[in-house]
């Protein structure tokens, strides 16, 4: 069948399963837009901007547990996207983004709207590539769909310049796509798994630490059998939260530098740590020379330059995280663990010991804490939302405060921190999940790095729902400002800012704000039962700081408390 | 944790944008590339690249598994510690004055260099060798005033199992 490269594009994403792709028009793409209005079963979601559809898209990745697309046009178009790649690049997110080019004579000649977008991605895409010619274009689409969704996730670019999306070629669904230099490692190797189950027997004090490698392989379940079977507590990196059920008794909370208590003592003290899926950034490891002194490092990961890349490790295994953790449960169930709770019993009883001490913890006084806003939001809808956040106090708030049951759940640009994700990725998550309530958490700084994507929202009927931690700060750098900079807040209080009730109704979308503690809970409930879109409010507490705190570069033990 | 200089030997694809991805993965993360030498094998879609950089142990090992986890990337081999034969070659344009001419000359051959260039005041000497010899004919033509080099870098290949 003779097909234009814009047809070949569609019929390709059709193969693939794709059903929604986040995009902009432009000069570049033109044709594939023109192609897009016959592909009846491919919903367009039309953004106000370029990062509003990258980030829908991963978004819409982690929700839906499928591969997010992005199309966009050439130079600014493809440049806007830049952030959002580099986003679901450090959080491993399975995204294509196809782009638009100038036409192939062109390239090089600094053209309108061209820029090297191969050139300005390399470093921070799983790979990318630039069609030359339309005979390459159905392989290489496959290919991208291949390596974005195997092995260790992250985003694929192809770039396509305006005569390969003109030009016409045979078409044929291409083959399995086999690459001679590209073969995940997903079996674990057995004799790595049985010193783990050695050492699982001999510890006394173990801990488990999981990341967004346990959720992006659904290894949840294979995680919390293994935790209750060997009675192990067990702590996550933000990006690992929902892979563990946030109201178990051994759950620990998260870790690192805005980690509870016990997770961080819990570390400290223990003689056995298993990782899996992590990559044991510098927020979770404070001081590397003082992480888990005590401890044998255990370090399951399907990406080998994950392992040993920050920490010295005693066990590596290379593999997917389900697949490895479904084999050391089977490898556990063939040893006697009858003793194991009395075992375990002082180890936990210290735990729980720290966490009555110094639990999470704050005063709700005359004004709104946002704390109590996550707490009161969490307590009416049961860790049943999707949440997605915004950067900063707002997120690391979300993350103490909404307990979440299982993965795809807490949607948050964790690597990269990129302020203004939050909308944006609410939209994509509630493209892939519709019913699901999505709410993202935000403050007031974040909310306006995106807020155009309220009318993306109104527009297609995606009722988001946004929780506007409103403090006039930039928060986090005024607490850092606060703790480090004898409250020097350069640059950190905004001294105008949009009233956001309004603002959401100029959006056609509904506003609702909430001044006083007694307000929060009716106006969470309202928003919630509200049809369409909806901006929250919440006027809390400007100079609230986020605790506990571990200062950058400090040993993970030495937090500040509240 | 000492540096060690490690010689590697790199099979990638033959395609545009391939070194790139590898010197730019050299940049972002800091390492060290010491020479680099680019060439396509009897197979034309395939390039080896062979490449000295330095680092310790842990880093070393990152750099090995940074380059595996390019899609273009085919084989890394770590050369160091294994038995291989290397190769560099130097074109050095040494000062030649009628007094010192006979003495250059002589030097050349010890080292089996060629003359392939000859000015009034200078000759251009080709050297092939391992890094060490070239460093050693470059330390003796140094008295004499060297005006340019130009080195090639090494290329190396492991020696067959016997």
């Amino acid at each position: 069948m003779e097909l234009k490269g814009a047809q070949i594009l569609l019929k390709m994403l059709q193969e693939e399963g794709v059903d929604t792709v986040f995009g902009y028009p432009g000069g570049a793409v033109i044709d594939i837009y023109d192609a897009l209005l016959e592909a009846g079963d491919i919903n367009h979601i039309l953004v106000r901007h370029e990062q509003g559809a990258i980030h829908a898209a991963d978004g819409y990745a982690r929700a839906s547990g499928k591969v997010g697309v992005c199309l966009v046009t050439s130079g600014p178009g493809a440049t806007n996207t830049v952030t959002g790649i580099a986003s679901a690049y450090m959080d491993s997110i399975p995204v294509v983004i196809f782009t638009g080019q100038v036409p192939t004579a062109l390239i090089g000649n600094d053209a309108f709207q061209e820029v090297d977008i191969v050139g300005i991605t390399r470093p921070c895409t799983k790979h990318n590539y630039l069609v030359k010619n339309v005979r390459h274009l159905a392989r290489t689409i496959k290919e991208a769909f291949h390596i974005a969704r195997s092995g260790r996730p992250g985003p694929v670019l192809v770039d396509l310049p305006k005569d390969v999306i003109n030009a016409t070629t045979q078409f044929k669904v291409p083959g399995e796509v086999k690459l001679k230099s590209y073969n995940p490692t997903y079996k674990p190797n057995i004799k790595q798994l049985n010193k783990v189950v050695d050492l699982i027997q001999k510890a006394k004090k173990p801990v488990i630490f999981s990341g967004g490698g346990v959720s992006l392989s659904h290894g949840h379940n294979e995680l919390t059998e293994l935790a209750r079977k060997a009675q192990i507590p067990v702590t996550s990196s933000l990006m690992g939260l929902g892979g563990f059920p946030g109201t178990d008794s051994l759950w620990l909370g998260m870790l690192g530098m805005h980690g509870t208590f016990r997770a961080n003592m819990a570390v400290s003290e223990c003689d056995l740590l298993i990782s899996a899926g992590v990559r044991f950034d510098d927020r979770v490891t404070g001081k590397v020379d003082e992480f888990a002194p005590h401890a044998k490092i255990v370090q399951i990961d399907i990406d080998p330059t994950s392992i040993q890349k920050n920490i010295p490790v005693h066990v590596p295994v290379v593999g997917d995280c389900k697949i490895s953790l479904s084999q050391l449960n089977s490898l556990l169930d063939k040893e006697d663990l009858s003793g194991v709770e009395e075992q375990r019993k002082s180890w936990l009883d210290q735990i729980a010991q720290w966490k009555e001490t110094t639990p999470l913890a704050y005063k709700q006084g005359d004004v709104i804490k946002p704390q109590y806003v996550i707490e009161t939001l969490y307590n009416l809808t049961k860790g049943d939302a999707i949440i997605t956040t915004e950067v900063g106090q707002n997120q690391m708030w979300a993350a103490q405060y909404y307990h979440l049951k299982e993965p795809g759940h807490f949607i948050t640009s964790g690597g990269l921190g990129a302020m203004g994700f939050g909308l944006p990725a609410a939209i994509g998550a509630q493209a892939g999940a519709p019913g699901v309530l999505v709410v993202d958490i935000a403050g007031d700084g974040s909310i306006q790095m995106n807020i155009q994507e309220l009318a993306t929202a109104v527009q297609y009927k995606l009722p988001v729902k946004v929780v506007i931690l409103n403090n006039g700060f930039l928060g986090m750098v005024r607490q850092w400002q606060e703790l480090f900079y004898e409250r020097r807040y350069a640059s950190t209080k905004f001294v105008h800012t949009p009233d956001f009730v309004k603002l959401a109704e100029a959006y056609g979308a509904t506003g609702l704000r909430a001044s006083k503690p007694e307000e929060v809970s009716a106006v969470l409930a309202e928003g919630i039962k509200c049809e369409g879109p909806v901006i929250m409010d919440f006027i809390v507490e400007p100079e609230e700081s986020v605790y506990p705190m571990v200062p950058a570069g400090a040993p993970i033990k030495k937090m500040l408390l509240v | 944790m000492t540096e060690k200089r490690h010689l590697l030997s790199i099979l990638v694809d033959n395609e545009p944008g391939v070194l790139s991805r590898i010197t730019g993965l050299f940049s972002g993360r800091g390492y060290n590339i010491e020479s680099l030498s680019v060439a396509e094998t009897v197979d034309p879609s395939i390039s080896r690249i062979t490449m000295v950089t330095k680092g310790s142990p842990m880093i070393v090992e990152q750099i090995n598994k940074q380059l595996n986890k390019l899609i273009n990337v085919i084989k890394v081999s770590d050369l160091t510690g294994t038995k291989y034969v290397q190769r560099e070659m130097a074109l050095i344009k040494v000062n030649a004055r009628s007094e010192h001419r006979a003495e250059i000359l002589r030097i050349s051959d010890i080292f089996r260099g060629q003359v392939v260039d000859v000015g009034v005041e200078h000759f251009t000497v080709k050297v092939e060798g391992d890094t060490e010899k070239i460093n050693a004919v470059l330390n003796l033509f140094k008295p004499f005033g060297i005006r340019e080099i130009a080195r090639t870098g090494g290329v190396a290949l492991p020696r067959e199992n016997k």
